[in-house]
């Protein structure tokens, strides 16, 4: 029961929605009818404003059905089903390490950072920039310096980082970091452990200075802080967790009351550095201080800073679909001080 | 020991010094040990078969020994004494007929060892800085070397004093600037005289020693990073190359066209190799895992995660699907004692669900028999 207007697709609504009351659910519209094909913008929105509201409709309906269903089955009524998160469908990651496994235990104990986990050397950091830096990088490389004990910021002279190394080397430095600014502010960091060691890449955003911060407590002091890490828990994420506790002295001094984060969720660092203390033997009160920032690793490169010519370990690749390839570095809990 | 080792059809090196086994019939990998003390100093650097019947496999180490692995017993029988760790790594491993064996370190010695004797029967310097050595599989005794700035240069064994062919260096570039060379890896084509290399300055070249020209007959330049490794299909027309970061191609050798990428490896590409009749490519790398790729689609079939950053692999010639030794299988259910440890691996791998509609089909034709009768 089709009236057709001077052979043209339009219609008035009202007519439209008598003739969907009174038709079959079959023949509503001609199999290959869709909204879009209205030329018309008004009744074109129109139309799919009532194609929406049908369809909450509907949906509600079946809601409340199946609500009465559940209601009336009682005690029998089927589990209710867990939506999907991210977090469900995550693939179990077969590199996450084995707290018990002796292989890897033996790979991490002679790898390029046992000197410094056998207390043979200290941690003596180099922070640098990109060549120029404007304000907002040069005050967070000063913040980094107070944050890393024993570490110095030095003006990068337009010097080509091939031969810094070098240079730190025979100076017994131990760490070269150097954040990268684009257009005034810091994005990206290179961290090269020195003597032989790998070279991590990563990409730095959301960084707030000092300043920003709100409720913060007094400018830290020269204690060094303990180190937390947390869900670094497969094979790669052992690897950088390794790289992050380097940074800092093996003993860290409680009576600072200082602690640095480093907090891995979904492949993305998070840094914070806090003072806290304890009021009674429950409750902690902790202060932020210094600076906060996320990181994200872009590569990890065996070796001192090579990029066109050393091999890398591991490499973030965009292209591969983003649930297989996400949550490289996390599993679960995994704390070192 | 000797059962698990019979069933793997992969070996790999890794650099705490484990040999692994991979068995991919029974989705499990091995770890094959010398001691029971692991050191950073047995780091595997090459691994070759000790005989053409693939029972034993010699493995290289950084410190300059070279140990000889039984597989059907699965442990090391001998140790040889094949150089200095100071002279540098092995780069390759060879064996001639008559059980001598051809080792080549980093510095570019390249000796002949016999099975008896401490000292090497041939000794010849293949210049400095060598990268590789490699063995053509029709002429034992012509082997090829080439390193970063030594270029590629063939040595037959017999006449050890000058190599059959040196290779030229490619012609200067537009600013008339000398071109550097680095060859990474070397592969014999079957059928043919030719060499094909790959270079540290993302090149492929491909030499013809029976053509007057000297310089590369082929040369085709794929991405922008180091090319690692490289090694040839059965049918000899196509190369597959990795890089150092993980990106593998196959290379076309008659046009220098790239054909395809394998996709999955992250890390820098360590070992590459064909398998000699089925058409699939094993690749390990620093991202410790075994990667097989089917070389018609592709696609990956077997990934297995070995924890330990892997530097070089082999097929056995046998099927990879195969349960061989399928009698010793009964008798593996023994815990082998130092390896309970290592036992692990899933395999990853997407099967058609066949069970499933096989079931719909029988019920799908017992519902109509009973329609008919009725």
């Amino acid at each position: 029961m089709w009236s057709v207007e001077g052979g043209t697709e339009e219609f008035q609504p009202e007519q439209e929605e008598k003739m969907e009351k009174s038709e079959q659910a079959a023949a509503a519209f001609p199999p290959s009818f869709s909204v879009s094909e209205i030329k018309n913008k008004q009744r074109r929105h129109l139309m799919f404003m009532k194609f929406k509201q049908e369809k909450r409709k509907q949906k509600l309906q079946l809601k409340k059905k199946k609500k009465k269903e559940r209601e009336a089955l009682g005690d029998k009524a089927p589990p209710k089903e867990v939506p999907k998160t991210i977090e469900n469908q995550r693939v179990y990651d077969e590199t996450t390490v084995n707290p018990e496994d002796e292989e890897v235990a033996f790979d991490e104990g002679t790898d390029e950072f046992c000197s410094y986990f056998n207390g043979l050397t200290n941690p003596k950091v180099l922070i640098t920039t990109s060549d120029r830096p404007r304000g907002r990088t040069v005050r967070f490389c000063e913040q980094l310096a107070t944050v890393i004990p024993n570490a110095y910021v030095y003006y990068r002279r337009g010097l080509a980082l091939k031969r810094v190394v070098p240079q730190c080397i025979a100076r017994n430095f131990t760490y070269v970091m150097v954040v990268n600014e684009d257009r005034k502010v810091p994005n990206g960091l290179v961290l090269c452990h020195l003597p032989d060691g790998p070279t991590a890449h990563f990409k730095v955003s959301s960084v707030r200075l000092r300043k920003e911060m709100k409720r913060r407590g007094k400018e830290p002091t020269e204690h060094s802080p303990e180190v937390i890490l947390n869900n670094f828990s497969t094979r790669l994420g052992h690897s950088i967790g390794r790289l992050f506790a380097a940074l800092f002295p093996q003993d860290p001094q409680f009576v600072g009351r200082q602690v640095a984060t480093f907090h891995n969720q979904r492949d993305f660092i998070f840094f914070r550095f806090h003072r806290y203390i304890f009021k009674n033997e429950k409750k902690v009160g902790i202060q932020e201080l210094g600076p906060r920032f996320t990181l994200k690793l872009r590569s990890l490169q065996k070796g001192t800073f090579d990029s066109k010519f050393g091999e890398y370990e591991w490499v973030l690749k965009v292209s591969l679909s983003a649930v297989t390839v996400f949550f490289k570095m996390q599993e679960e809990l995994c704390c070192l001080i | 020991m000797g059962d698990t080792s019979r069933l793997c059809s992969v070996w790999l090196g890794s650099e705490t010094g484990i040999l692994k086994g991979v068995s991919l019939s029974r989705k499990q990998a091995f770890n094959f040990c010398n001691t029971s003390h692991l050191s950073r100093d047995q780091e595997v650097r090459a691994l070759c078969w000790g005989d053409p019947a693939e029972s034993e496999l010699l493995v290289g180490s950084v410190d300059g020994t070279v140990k000889t692995f039984s597989t059907e017993k699965g442990s090391f029988t001998e140790t040889r004494r094949c150089g200095d760790p100071a002279d540098g790594c092995f780069t390759g491993l060879a064996v001639l007929r008559g059980s001598a064996l051809v080792s080549c370190v980093e510095c570019g010695t390249l000796r002949v060892w016999k099975e008896d004797s401490s000292e090497p029967v041939t000794e010849l310097s293949a210049g400095k800085n060598v990268c590789r050595m490699r063995q053509s599989p029709v002429h034992p005794h012509k082997v090829a070397t080439g390193g970063k700035e030594n270029g590629l240069k063939i040595w037959d064994l017999e006449s050890p004093e000058k190599p059959v062919f040196t290779a030229k260096n490619l012609r200067d570039d537009w600013l008339d600037l000398r071109r550097p060379h680095w060859v990474r890896d070397m592969a014999f084509i079957p059928g043919t005289d030719k060499v094909v290399t790959c270079t540290g300055y993302h090149q492929v070249h491909v030499f013809d020693p029976s053509s007057p020209q000297r310089r590369p007959v082929l040369e085709v330049e794929y991405g922008e990073y180091p090319l690692t490794a490289l090694s040839l299909t059965a049918s000899g027309d196509t190369v597959v190359v990795g890089n150092t970061h993980g990106q593998i191609a196959l290379l076309d050798l008659r046009k220098g066209l790239v054909r395809g990428c394998l996709k999955g490896l992250v890390g820098g590409v360590r070992g590459l190799q064909c398998h000699p009749s089925q058409p699939v490519v094993a690749s390990c790398g620093l991202d410790r895992f075994l990667r097989i790729h089917s070389l018609e689609d592709r696609k990956l079939q077997h990934k297995v995660y070995l924890k330990s950053r892997l530097n070089c692999l082999l097929f056995s010639s046998r099927d990879l699907e195969e349960p061989a030794g399928e009698g010793g299988a009964q008798e593996v259910k023994e815990e082998e004692e130092g390896d309970e440890v290592w036992d692990s691996m899933e395999r990853v791998e997407e099967k058609p669900k066949r069970k499933t509609t096989e079931e719909e089909e029988e019920l799908q034709k017992k519902k109509s028999k009973k329609k008919k009768k009725n």
